[in-house]
């Protein structure tokens, strides 16, 4: 397969000139670039190419057929699939006709999808397959506001006679029929937009209650845009893999946003499982993944390692060290020695070159995590690895990126540096406020909101507690109301503890609990293959995951990993007590948010007993359980989890306020 | 692009119904079928059931051509099919998943896949060793996508490398469905399609086969024992019992017939 090769002309943002919206940008891209590739998806084993011409082509017709529809300016459009050309032609269509665009989570169910139509009430839903129309009209008539139902993978909808459902080939057949005369009313409708438009409503992942929709200008997410492209210059035609949920406002930015302002070429994998071959195949030159994904990666390499013949393991655990003592080196801002430089050549090139193209990430300029924090061993895992790794901050409200490192200043504890034209301050009560361009137009009907979200500055009150230490570089803390105080007023981070704890590749989730208690204590749920394979090696015998969790060798495996924890952490704030969760926390038990955040007051709810059992010092707990089969059906059961403690409480100085 | 070329050259292709008409098979004494009679109407999906040893699948070796009948006939769009071997019957536009997988479990799943194509290759042996020329690649390239959509099809996408051994039960049932689809048959034979399967795996597997019906337009013949399934998906239902026809009509009514009760359960149904 030919690929295009870069563009030989430099990036000069003269792209931008006058375009102000990415419409206007998609536009002129297809001007400048015609024929080049834009955008890329495999179909059927083969890497399909869309020029910029034809990218235009369907975003017009769809954009004209979407109005015959009805779409009018300020109509909310929701769009709901997977990464796949036909989301992009789909906002872009809808944005292109003044219409607002609102990407929900694919996965998102029952109560969160209802209120995010509810809330938004689109006139038009664009939805990809089967599925999602199955969830739209579960809604039943619910959602009065959606007059038409355009789908664009047809499987399983033959029988369907719901008369609101079209497919967009037709609407874009419809879109086509109107030649000329259409093609000059788009362009006069894409021309007539400006930066203070609102491109659409962009809602938050919601870890801190239901989903709040965001409105961001055109303003807001180009100005992000150029001023990451200042800090972080691609070149046209570089290649970026689409593959986080499209509702996420991360992915928006890179998939549409900068990708049009560089302009870069979006791959979309083949399906959502072959995302890992996907990426190998294209070998992106940017990417912008949550620490998850990171996460992920590094543990899949931990378990290969360790499955590998003695050869190969010994010399990546030498290539890593290796690779670990040039980073140190670096970031201390010495020279790296001769013998040390020549080693880190040799592991380059016996390990450290594959074990990156295993994870295809050979030919990265930059990498971006955010969304959420990421434990300092992953983070000097890819350093190591020699990946520009970066952490980014900034949230949906600030068009997702406001702080970012700068080339060979990025650091484990820090965020990074503010993009130009964003000023962040701290205030008096620690809380970090972000303010410029970037800052969103307000939530969908919902003033009140908005106003408790800005000072009279319009300053975005983020509600993270964080400081800037001399070097310009922000330091993240955390969620300024989850800073949590024990009942002897000791203040700690909860989230802190829980990172610490993430990194290890045995657990996967952990909920930390102290607040006005005696001591901090944690709900851990290990990780099923990880701990699996531990298992195996060792001949631990184990049926169910619950099973597994409650296996006396798992027990004392994670206890010794709480107590690595609790070695770098102050007396009084380390884990005394802690319990390993029969199942792993799910987004579909609404114990994390789509992005994988905990939802830590629901969790706290729905395992009140645990937790009091946990501060009553008993060493067992009965838990009544519910298991939800395919959304309807419930069934009950009870699990016996082991209580456990990891430092003898009595072993510490006696507490005040203890009955 | 949202519909592929497969599914509308499928779409294209005529529906094709099935007449049985009065089949027997003898094997020595035991009479394996005894004056079987029933249609398949074209584009329906008829289920077969009945208990072990009923005759189900020697009905279905009778239709592919793997046993000829010794009296009646099997007419495909008023064809006679009984008097011709299998792979011609085949190549009438007949496929059928086996029970037992009979996939080739080195070849990886992709190759699995073009096998289906087979048919459809006509080769020129002698040309085809001897030279590779502009033909064989255009050729090759036509096959590798009609396969390439049918693994979209049945969603194998992440194993299209994978050696078919290394799958699991239910993903090499899936394989010769796909398999079988490749010879884009017009009526489709499929043999306990969701047998040891898991729940999970079942509703996936029956998610496809109304896909093939409703979305290829393909007449397909079921033999199965979950009537859980076939209540939910069959156009019709044929019971056989003893090698002979006892029941026909739709699922729901067929569930209640005394004649089955009395094949399944054993009670109801006069003594005779």
């Amino acid at each position: 397969m030919k690929v295009m090769a870069a563009d030989p002309v430099l990036a000069d943002h003269s792209t931008l000139g006058s375009c102000q919206t990415m419409p206007q940008l998609l536009v002129e891209n297809a001007e400048r670039y015609d024929r080049r590739t834009a955008l890329r998806w495999k179909r059927f084993g083969l890497w399909e190419q869309i020029s910029w011409a034809d990218y235009r082509d369907h975003v017009r017709d769809l954009a004209l057929g979407l109005t015959e529809l009805g779409l009018e300016a300020g109509h909310r459009v929701a769009i709901v699939g997977d990464n796949r050309p036909e989301w992009a032609y789909a906002a872009l269509a809808v944005q292109a006709m003044k219409g607002w665009s609102v990407g929900l989570y694919q996965d998102s169910l029952g109560e969160e999808f209802r209120h995010i139509i509810n809330h938004a009430e689109p006139e038009i839903a664009i939805l990809q397959d089967q599925e999602q129309v199955d969830k739209l009209l579960g809604l039943g008539d619910g959602v009065p506001s959606v007059k038409h139902i355009v789908y664009y993978d047809s499987k399983g909808l033959h029988s369907y006679d719901d008369p609101r459902l079209v497919s967009m080939e037709e609407v874009k057949e419809r879109g086509r029929l109107q030649g000329l005369e259409g093609a000059e009313r788009f362009a006069r409708t894409v021309a007539s937009a400006d930066g203070k438009d609102v491109a659409g409503i962009f809602y938050t992942s919601g870890t801190t209650g239901a989903p709040k929709g965001t409105m961001l200008t055109y303003g807001n997410l180009m100005s992000m845009a150029t001023g990451l492209n200042d800090v972080d210059p691609l070149k046209p035609g570089d290649d970026f893999l689409s593959f986080l949920p499209m509702g996420w406002i991360g992915e928006q930015m890179m998939t549409m946003a900068t990708a049009l302002l560089v302009p870069l070429v979006v791959n979309f994998p083949e399906e959502p499982e072959t995302v890992s071959n996907d990426l190998r195949e294209i070998g992106p030159r940017a990417m912008f993944a949550p620490p998850r994904v990171w996460e992920n990666n590094l543990s899949t390499y931990q378990v290969g390692v360790e499955e590998a013949p003695w050869l190969k393991r010994v010399t990546a655990h030498w290539a890593m060290r290796i690779a670990h003592r040039a980073l140190a080196r670096r970031t201390a801002g010495k020279q790296v020695p001769p013998m040390l430089w020549l080693a880190r050549l040799l592991a380059e090139h016996t390990m450290l070159r594959s074990v990156k193209n295993s994870m295809g990430l050979t030919r990265l300029r930059r990498a971006y995590t955010g969304g959420a924090a990421m434990g300092p061993e992953v983070f000097d895992f890819f350093q190591a690895l020699g990946v520009n790794l970066k952490q980014v901050y900034g949230q949906t409200e600030c068009a997702g990126i406001a702080v970012v490192h700068r080339d060979g200043r990025a650091r484990s504890d820090t965020v990074g540096e503010p993009l130009p034209g964003v000023d962040v301050t701290i205030a008096d009560s620690g809380e970090i406020f972000i303010g410029g361009d970037f800052v969103f137009a307000g939530y969908y009907r919902d003033p009140e909101a908005t106003a408790a979200a800005l000072t009279p500055q319009r300053q975005l009150r983020t509600g993270d507690a964080g400081f800037i230490d001399p070097a310009n570089q922000l330091t993240v803390i955390d969620r300024v109301k989850d800073l949590m105080c024990l009942a002897d007023e000791t203040q700690f981070s909860p989230q802190f503890l829980e990172n610490r704890l993430k990194f290890s590749q045995y657990i996967r989730d952990v909920v930390i609990f102290g607040r006005e208690r005696d001591f901090v204590s944690a709900l851990i749920s290990i990780d099923a293959a990880n701990v699996g394979h531990w298992a195996e090696r060792n001949h631990v015998g184990y049926t169910t995951y619950t099973d597994l969790t409650q296996k006396p060798e798992v027990v004392s495996l994670i206890l010794s990993e709480v107590r690595r924890v609790n070695v770098d952490v102050p007396d009084r704030t380390r884990i005394h007590r802690f319990v390993l969760l029969h199942k792993e926390l799910d987004a579909d038990d609404d114990e994390l948010t789509r992005t994988r955040k905990i939802r830590r007051g629901f969790v706290e709810e729905r395992y009140r007993d645990l937790i009091d059992a946990l501060y009553g010092g008993e060493d067992r707990c009965e838990l009544r359980t519910e298991v939800r089969y395919s959304g309807e059906e419930v069934a009950e059961s009870t699990v016996r989890l082991q209580l456990l403690t990891a430092i003898d409480i009595d072993a510490t100085p006696p507490m005040c306020g203890r009955a | 692009m949202t519909t592929t070329q497969f599914t509308d050259r499928t779409r294209a292709v005529e529906q094709k119904g099935l007449e049985i008409r009065d089949v027997s098979l003898r094997f020595g004494g035991v009479h394996a079928l005894d004056g079987v009679s029933f249609d398949v109407k074209p584009g329906e999906l008829l289920s077969i059931i009945g208990p072990n040893g009923a005759g189900k699948s020697s009905l279905l070796n009778c239709i592919s051509g793997f046993y000829r009948p010794q009296q009646g006939g099997i007419y495909l769009d008023g064809q006679d099919l009984t008097r011709l071997k299998p792979h011609q019957i085949a190549g009438r536009g007949i496929g059928r998943v086996f029970q037992n997988i009979e996939l080739f479990s080195h070849l990886t799943v992709l190759e699995n896949v073009m096998l289906g194509r087979h048919h459809a290759l006509r080769p020129k042996w002698w040309a085809d060793a001897l030279y590779f020329a502009p033909r064989q690649l255009r050729k090759e390239l036509e096959h590798r996508r009609v396969a390439e959509e049918i693994i979209d099809f049945v969603e194998i996408e992440k194993y299209r490398q994978m050696p078919v051994g290394q799958l699991s039960y239910g993903l090499q049932k899936r394989v010769e469905l796909a398999r079988a689809l490749a010879m884009e048959p017009a009526v489709l034979l499929l043999d306990e399609p969701v047998g040891g399967m898991n729940q999970e795996e079942t509703e996936d597997m029956v998610r496809y086969i109304l896909d093939v019906k409703e979305q290829l337009g393909t007449t397909v013949v079921l033999i199965e024992h979950h009537m859980g399934v076939v209540v939910d998906i069959s156009d019709r239902v044929v019971v056989i019992d003893f090698g002979r026809k006892v029941a026909e009509g739709p699922p729901r009514e067929i569930a209640q017939h005394p004649e089955v009760l009395r094949v399944y359960l054993g009670k109801g149904g006069d003594p005779e």
